[in-house]
């Protein structure tokens, strides 16, 4: 890091990066606003399907309405699309991760927040960590530890001798890759989010407040104008990650229930 | 060359300036060179997708599904090529 230096983007005077991401203690325990909104997104994900139970009616309101279309939605988008009905014993976990994951999300563009959460790499990786420890120990669970890395490591029909090369490959994609990717996808797609609304934010500001030619104040206009765009657009971004999270959390389990022959 | 920039502009060049300039032509080389592959692979993911979606409509679910796979695994690519571009510019 060079404090010294300002960092220039398109003209800004850009703040240093951890000005935009590192939040103070507002808790015990280095309890921050990436901490409040993490614990924020748990309380609504149990509150919506909580309240949603609490009255079970026949034609559907309110929550019951929204509660229902998302577990139809994970069934039926999620689920039997890459798992099969084998797989609706994983519904809970992964409506629960679409949930935590959109609201973590959304938080970027609601007022006060206005931060994803997973903008900080430790919370897309523990889901990643956690998908990785449930698809391991659910392969490892129906077919037994070495089918199950027999499997994940040779696919079928692989010639003899191109065997050790391909279980390296596939075995470092399985064990290792897999989960970074899924982590550093859903980390440096709401990174990338928040730096572009501060970016258009910043030169809002700078052409209202800090312009020195008052001829040009009138453009602030199109950075306000592109930062609604963006907003609009990071709304459909929150909820295609998450779904993609969700998707590919499916993806994985699938061969550790199903083993290719 | 230094000397000359650093009398022409009036402004003090030192080791710490020369390693900006240095940080900023890497990250914009490194993102957008990440970005070209993955700009051209998520435009083939799509359109043969749309293809599909336009042949059979029928199966336009299942082709709208394995699309975001698609995009999601191409994009991955472009999104290493831009943490790489922010850790240049602002780590070290």
């Amino acid at each position: 890091m060079i404090p010294a230096v300002p960092h220039l983007v398109a003209g800004l005077d850009f703040p240093p990066i951890g000005e935009l991401l590192n939040w103070k203690n507002i808790g015990p325990g280095g309890f921050n606003k990436t901490a409040l909104i993490d614990v924020l997104a748990v309380a609504l994900t149990l509150g919506l399907f909580f309240h949603a139970a609490r009255r079970k009616a026949m034609v559907p309101r309110g929550t019951q309405n929204i509660a229902e279309s998302l577990i139809e939605f994970v069934n039926g988008q999620i689920i039997m699309e890459t798992m099969g009905a084998d797989g609706l014993g994983y519904l809970p976990f992964i409506l629960a991760i679409f949930c935590f994951v959109f609201l973590c999300n959304i938080f970027e563009i609601i007022p006060i927040f206005q931060f994803p959460a997973d903008a900080r790499m430790a919370n897309p990786l523990v889901l990643a960590l956690i998908v990785w420890g449930v698809y391991n120990y659910a392969g490892i669970k129906r077919q037994g530890f070495r089918a199950y890395v027999r499997n994940s490591t040779i696919p079928p029909g692989v010639p003899g001798f191109l065997v050790p090369l391909v279980a390296v490959i596939e075995g470092a994609q399985r064990f290792l890759l897999n989960p970074l990717t899924l982590a550093i996808r859903l980390f440096a797609n709401m990174l990338a989010g928040h730096l572009l609304l501060v970016t258009f934010a910043l030169m809002a500001d700078a052409l209202f407040f800090h312009n020195t030619v008052t001829a040009t104040i009138p453009i602030g206009v199109l950075p306000v104008l592109m930062e609604i765009v963006i907003i609009i657009f990071e709304v459909l971004i929150a909820v295609l990650q998450a779904f993609i999270f969700a998707i590919l959390t499916g993806v994985y389990l699938g061969p550790s229930l199903h083993p290719e022959h | 060359m230094i000397d000359a920039l650093q009398a022409a502009s009036n402004v003090n060049i030192g080791t710490k300036e020369v390693q900006k300039a240095g940080q900023s032509i890497g990250a914009g080389i490194a993102y957008g060179a990440a970005a070209i592959g993955p700009g051209v692979g998520i435009g083939i993911v799509v359109g043969n997708a749309i293809t599909a979606m336009a042949r059979q409509p029928e199966s336009a679910g299942v082709a709208r599904t394995t699309m975001f796979l698609g995009i999601a695994f191409t994009e991955a690519l472009a999104l290493i090529g831009f943490v790489v571009a922010i850790l240049v510019l602002f780590v070290g």
